[in-house]
């Protein structure tokens, strides 16, 4: 700690910051551009000067740059010194001279860090009056949207691409008052983190372009705390909603899991909200082949009794991109006999294998920030940037992370960003990643391997047992392997914190179970290590903890018509098993009803189906891949600007229809009954309770706003409709108000904070508000509470392992490889996500591709026991020889492990590879292709000769 | 073009003028202004400091003498070379880093680096090998402006003959120590000059200048540890080490409390411009007389004493010893002590702007002060120098000037441009006001058309 004197007044702060930081934690106001608390320091943009004087004596003074000067012990400064005040008033109006007066037009304004920062430092005259600088703008992509005339050249956007984020197509340009920011040409910016330039950049250089075409401001949003739904991570975000539909997801700050950046199917995935065809009103048909009727509510609950009361058995198939209370709530209708958590046998495997590893492995699981404070990793069989992107962005920062103790070492403070890279250059902690092809990682990865997930698994138990010899030895390891295992394993054991990394990504048991080996190694070495394990979707943990019978298990009980009907909750099937395997048992169900937000190939099949929420109509509970639970809350009611709308959560849904079955009046239900009746029916999730303050829960005696203060034409927007203005949509499941009515400041402590404002901080730099200091914890402690806990006792190793990959002949293992763009159900619905997606392609090893005599580019068939497709091939410089990878998203009849056979294609029907649509080939053109040489007739070298 | 009609820079004094024991940095030089090659270099005393040190003085001593001599940085700072030597990390498990020569001469009106380099390369070698033994450096790097091509001839022939003669590779002269230079042409920006934007450039950066803490010395170039110092500074470490720090002291007589010669040179309205090596603490004065005096006639209205960086002096201080502290005291700096002179027939709105165009345009573009405000200052000079000056632009130039001063910026290049407009408003504010013929307008009087840009 240190003492400061600012403006005459003393403060305790933290002396390894600078004064900016010192500064802005304290809750004073000094206006910056080009700082960042996830970025540093580098002094580029001048606008934080303060007086600095040499003691207390000292009236003299001179003006320092806050972000760049230390906040040692008995510094004295001055916020309000006159000298300092012009000074920065200069430099915002040199910000300005070349800065268009387009704030009226500007997606920024009402968020604009340079509009904060300008009001803060009162420049409002303007006294250049020459001809601006312009520049032209780039097509970026379906994402970001580019007007570079606004840049004030704070170099932010770059810092963050290149540095923070490890990109390469985004750089600075030219010299003097003419530096540009862009692409070396027009192109989709390639980093899966580009979105978050719109909140890094202070003006509007980068805005959100899936906003742009129906833009809102700020202000005129309706916000609610939400989780994100499109992967496992559980990065919190602030929807922003207007006329009914989700506008924009902003970041929204949690000091333990994403802090300031999502990737970007999170922030731009959300288009599937706002689709058209969205099932708004329940739908009934008596036969699948019937044209479905819309129906009201009653009438919708009363055929959903009838025909479930007459039913003999119904199962109930939930999901694991739903809600624990959606889920419960089903479970609480059929049974828990009768209750599949939807997930796929394998998957569901994997999950209890990570679910059992995250307790009784010896080793915690960390938050994304801890991760950041690791310095060895291994990562077994995932390309994180595709499976869990914003865990890989965090896994770099650990990386990084090097360099600011060769830093400190030096005497070089961590927040001095340029120095730090200068001293650190490219050395970095020991990455390892073993995929079966190349990952998003591999650039700062000290090693990487291309593998078989049986061979991945294989190094797993190698490295484990060379950690510890107790763990079972790898048979019939060659030596390369062995010399790598002790690579690794004498690295995360020289580490002071090691970390292994692994998941469900490949659907690979024995991967997991090999990281759980090296895990347990690691703690009975007594190591400081962590074990990090990545589930598929946003609530396959929380699943596994509420329990149920594979997806499987439910078809079979229809298939075998042990049961003739079943509810299936906001879960696709087509997207998880083969076509005709689902179609098969939605054939013999006698009853079909289907609750979801999206109109699914399964939704198609419902006799009844009911409009369910999305995180946008909904509340509810998910719990992420670090078993944290974190509630996600309703951002608008859906029927205020759609009265037709008979939208409703579906644990509200299956709470009437239970009511109905039974022939109960239906009562009043809330969500905090629905949590607290799944916490106290599921033991491993009597923690969801506290993941969030109850409805009743005010500050300073009012709920809270979820709109800001400034919100405006309430009183207009339904007017197209009735000019009677209907009483405010009443919330009775949460704390938040669909009203700017409402506490929506910083002062009092809260953790689920619906949008970030605070007088004069507009921009999503006012959290620096909402936090105990700048880039740490919000004051009120992080949401969510952690489900998941090591549980002490002597866990013994895993002995199952596999033998190493074996190509065959004239057959291809398939694996299936995740996609951050097209690879996620709900995302690959948003037209920014499918445009953004790379075309689907077979995945082939050059030799294999050599060897068959096919060129990238040719069409392939791929054919399995359970499905056929025709796609171009690609060829990959890394994938292991045998091995044929499938884009994950693209057709639920392939999954990881099958075998299959290879043809060349036709060239036709290639374009439509949508998830709905994989195009089926009607039969080869040619004979199977065989993968050995045998079926060449030249052979180059004129070596040995087969008999 | 043949060699003879080349341009050379022009030494202005006969071999019988120069001594090895008066003229550190010139007296090899010929008449002729031919390159030294290496046996020429040999027999004239060349490499007999790095022969003589190296094996026999630890860095430590030769650190210490240097110290002890007060070189001060000839690139225009005026640092003591021997501080900044002391001041690089080495030893423990430090790695060996790198000696950069600053020949990235860009300096307006400055053109006394090249005339070592394209005839003398042999002595920087010298040099770099001494301050890289001192620096404990692994490598060295010229950085040389690229429009040198005569020189980087120069240099690249004598690298190739130290090394092929064993004063460049592994084992310098048995002594041990390994050491090599390479060869750097810059792409052509003024701000190269600066040492860290010089380091960022040399790694293939753009060439921002970095922050300081950390100086080069505890993390330079790939971050180990770095020394730059300029062409001169490094050609005056051989003579200090075959003489000896009391010696260079002596130089400059009772001139200055500097120590050593000076490369200075005039360049402007003057009969005869060209370079001397004079002893530190020389006057403007002289200097002009051995230029010729002013040409056709016309009075000296002003002169920049060390390039366009510097701020104006008036005719009353050519008395005044050119050296880095006198200079400092009248508000201007010594800079690289080449005099650009100014006759009364030209214009001094017209001069700033020329300066302040170049200095904006030169701007790296890092930090808002430099990048945004030189600009305008450039922009009202134009009006200025059209006579469409408004009410209130003197005041803001004058505004401008102070805020890119010193401490406010992120370099020394913004303070440097705005020296010379300071010191023109001071001196010649008639001359400004003369281009103030409106009252104070609007702004976006010149909005820009639709649709054109």
């Amino acid at each position: 700690m240190a003492t400061i004197h600012v403006d005459g007044r003393a403060y305790e702060v933290d002396g390894a910051d600078n004064l900016l930081q010192a500064c802005l934690s304290l809750g004073l106001d000094v206006p910056y551009f080009c700082w960042h608390p996830a970025m540093g320091s580098v002094g580029a943009c001048r606008q934080c000067a303060v007086k600095q004087y040499k003691d207390a004596d000292d009236t003299q003074g001179k003006l320092v740059m806050s972000c760049m000067t230390p906040a040692s012990d008995d510094s004295w400064i001055a916020i309000e010194d006159e000298e300092a005040r012009e000074f920065r008033a200069s430099v915002v109006e040199w910000l300005m001279v070349n800065h268009p007066h387009d704030c009226p037009v500007c997606e920024e304004g009402g968020h604009c860090h340079l509009q904060d920062m300008t009001v803060m430092t009162g420049h409002d005259r303007r006294r250049y009056r020459f001809r601006k600088r312009t520049h032209r703008n780039q097509y970026l992509g379906p994402f970001v949207a580019h007007e570079m005339n606004r840049c004030i050249t704070c170099y932010r956007c770059v810092r963050f691409y290149n540095d923070y984020a490890g990109g390469e197509d985004l750089g600075a340009f030219g010299a003097n008052d003419n530096v540009y920011f862009g692409r070396h040409q027009d192109g989709v910016l390639e980093s899966e983190f580009s979105g978050n330039l719109t909140e890094v950049c202070p003006t509007g250089v980068f805005t959100d372009q899936t906003h742009s075409d129906r833009y809102t401001r700020k202000w005129d949003l309706q916000f609610a705390p939400s989780i994100c739904h499109q992967c496992a991570v559980g990065c919190n975000t602030s929807p922003g909603e207007r006329y009914g539909d989700i506008r924009r997801i902003e970041n929204r700050y949690h000091g333990e899991v994403n802090r300031h950046f999502l990737c970007d199917r999170g922030r731009f995935g959300h288009g599937y909200v706002n689709r058209d065809d969205r099932p708004r009103c329940p739908e009934w048909r008596s036969q699948a082949s019937d044209e479905s009727m819309t129906l009201e509510i009653d009438a919708a609950l009363d055929r959903g009794a009838d025909v479930l009361r007459s039913a003999r058995r119904v199962i109930g198939i939930g999901s694991p991109r739903a809600s624990l209370e959606s889920n419960h709530q089903l479970r609480e209708l059929v049974g828990a006999a009768n209750f599949s958590t939807g997930i796929v046998a394998r998957e569901q495997a994997c999950l209890e294998r990570m679910a059992r590893l995250s307790r009784e492995s010896g080793l915690p699981t960390p938050t994304l920030r801890d991760v950041e404070e690791h310095d060895a990793i291994l990562v077994l069989g995932e390309d994180l940037i595709q499976s869990a992107a914003r865990l890989g962005l965090s896994v770099r920062q650990a990386v990084l992370g090097r360099r600011e103790e060769l830093a400190e070492a030096r005497g070089i403070p961590a927040w001095n960003a340029e120095a730090v890279k200068t001293l650190g250059q490219d050395n970095y902690h020991p990455l390892f990643v073993a995929y079966p092809t190349a990952t998003g990682l591999d650039g700062i990865a000290e090693a990487s391997w291309a593998l078989a997930p049986d061979d991945i698994a294989r190094l797993g138990f190698a490295i484990a047992h060379v950690i510890d010899a107790a763990a079972p030895a790898v048979a019939d390891l060659d030596e390369a392997t062995r010399l790598e295992a002790e690579r690794i394993a004498s690295a995360l054991l020289a580490a002071r914190r090691p970390l292994v990394i692994s998941g469900g990504s490949l659907g690979s048991e024995a991967v997991i179970e090999a990281a759980g080996n090296i895990a347990r190694a690691l703690s009975r070495r007594a190591r400081d290590g962590g074990l990090i394990l990545v589930r598929n979707e946003a609530n396959s943990t929380g699943l596994e903890l509420l329990g149920g019978q594979p997806l499987e298990w439910a078809l079979d009980e229809l298939n075998t018509q042990m049961a003739d009907a079943v509810v299936i909750l906001e879960n696709d099937l087509y997207h998880r098993l083969p076509r005709e395997r689902v179609d098969s048992a939605l054939d013999l169900a006698e009853v079909v009803v289907v609750l979801d937000h999206q109109r699914t190939a399964t939704w198609n099949r419902a006799h009844l189906g009911l409009p369910a929420a999305s995180f946008a109509e909904g509340d509810g509970t998910l719990v992420s891949l670090e078993g944290r639970a974190q509630r996600f809350f309703q951002v608008f009611d859906p029927r205020y600007i759609r009265p037709e709308s008979r939208i409703h959560e579906s644990w509200r849904w299956l709470h009437a229809v239970r009511a109905g079955m039974l022939r109960e009046d239906v009562s009043d239900i809330t969500l905090d009954a629905v949590t607290l009746d799944c916490a106290r029916r599921t033991p491993a999730l009597a923690g969801i309770v506290e993941a969030a303050p109850g409805s009743d829960y005010r500050v300073e005696g009012l709920k809270l706003a979820r709109e800001p203060h400034r919100y405006s034409g309430r009183t207009a927007m339904r007017s197209h409709l009735n000019v009677d203005e209907p009483r405010t949509p009443q919330d009775p499941d949460t704390p938040f108000t669909f009203s700017m009515e409402g506490y929506n400041g910083f002062e009092r402590p809260r953790k689920d904070v619906a949008f970030a404002w605070a007088p004069g901080w507009n921009s999503p730099q006012a959290w620096n508000k909402f936090t105990d200091e700048v880039g740490g914890h919000l004051r009120a402690g992080d949401p969510g509470v952690r489900l998941l806990h090591p549980l002490p006792g002597g866990y013994d190793y895993v002995r199952e392992i596999p033998s190493s990959f074996a190509r065959r002949d004239g057959q291809w293992q398939v694996v299936v490889l995740p996609r951050l763009f097209g690879g996620e159900e709900t995302s690959s619905r948003s037209a920014p996500i499918s445009e953004r997606a790379a075309p689907a392609a077979l995945i082939l090893s050059a030799d294999d591709a050599q060897r068959l005599d096919v060129v990238d580019g040719a069409t392939l068939v791929l054919e399995t026991d359970t499905g056929r497709v025709a796609l171009p091939l690609r060829l990959d410089a890394a994938l292991p020889a045998g091995i044929v990878g499938v884009p994950a998203g693209l057709d639920a009849a392939f999954s990881s492990g099958d075998w299959g056979s290879l043809f060349i294609g036709p060239e036709a029907g290639l374009d439509a590879m949508g998830p709905e649509t994989g195009a089926h080939s009607k039969g080869p053109e040619t004979g199977p292709l065989a993968n050995d040489d045998s079926g060449r007739d030249e052979r180059a070298d004129g070596g040995e000769e087969r008999p | 073009m043949t060699a003879s009609q080349r341009y050379r820079c022009q030494l202005h004094q006969s071999a019988a003028e120069r001594s090895a024991e008066t003229h550190p940095l010139t007296w090899r030089l010929r008449e002729d202004s031919a390159l030294i090659g290496l046996d020429e270099y040999l027999d004239k005393d060349g490499y007999a400091a790095v022969r003589q040190t190296l094996g026999s003085q630890s860095p430590q001593d030769v650190i210490a003498t240097v110290k002890q001599a007060n070189v001060r940085g000839r690139g225009g700072a005026g640092f003591s070379a021997g501080m900044k030597w002391s001041l690089t990390l080495q030893g423990g498990d430090l790695p060996r880093g790198y000696i950069v020569c600053n020949a990235d001469e860009m300096e307006p009106g400055t053109f006394k680096d090249r005339l070592l380099l394209e005839q003398l390369p042999h002595l920087l070698i010298e040099g770099m090998i001494l301050g890289g033994y001192a620096n404990n450096s692994r490598f060295g790097y010229i950085f040389l402006r690229g429009e040198y091509i005569e020189a980087a001839r120069a240099v690249t022939q004598a690298l190739d003959e130290a090394r092929a003669a064993g004063w460049l590779g592994a084992d310098i002269a048995g002594s041990g120590f390994d050491f090599d230079i390479a060869l750097h042409t810059g792409a052509g920006r003024y701000i190269c000059g600066e040492e860290t934007a010089l380091i960022s450039s040399l790694e293939g950066k753009r060439a921002n200048p970095r922050a300081k803490p950390p100086f080069p010395g505890q993390s330079g170039a790939w971050g180990k540890p770095t020394v730059v110092n300029n062409v001169e500074t490094l050609c005056n470490v051989p003579a200090v080490l075959r003489h000896g720090a009391e010696w260079y002291q002596g130089l400059s007589g009772g001139l200055s409390n500097d120590g050593g010669t000076k490369l200075y040179g005039v360049s402007g309205k003057v009969n005869r411009p060209g370079l001397w090596e004079l002893p530190i603490g020389t006057s403007g004065r002289e200097l002009i007389e051995r230029a010729g005096g002013m040409r056709d006639g016309r009075a000296l209205k002003t002169w920049l004493p060390g390039g366009g960086s510097t701020g104006f002096l008036l005719p009353e201080h050519l008395e005044l010893a050119l050296d880095f502290d006198t200079i400092g005291e009248q508000g201007s700096r010594m800079g690289t002590g080449l005099l650009t002179v100014v006759n009364e027939d030209q214009s001094m709105v017209s001069l700033a702007r020329n300066l302040e165009e170049f200095f904006a345009r030169e701007s790296c573009g890092w930090c808002t002060p430099c990048r945004d405000g030189l600009p305008w200052t450039v922009k009202i000079l134009r009006a200025l120098e059209r006579g469409e000056g408004e009410q209130g632009d003197i005041e803001l130039l004058e505004e401008l000037a102070n805020d890119l001063g010193p401490g406010k910026t992120f370099c020394a290049h913004a303070p440097g441009a705005a020296m010379p407009l300071e010191s023109a408003l001071r001196y010649f504010r008639d001359e400004f006001e003369r281009g103030v013929t409106h009252p104070r307008g609007a702004a976006h009087e010149d909005p820009i058309p639709v649709g054109e840009v």
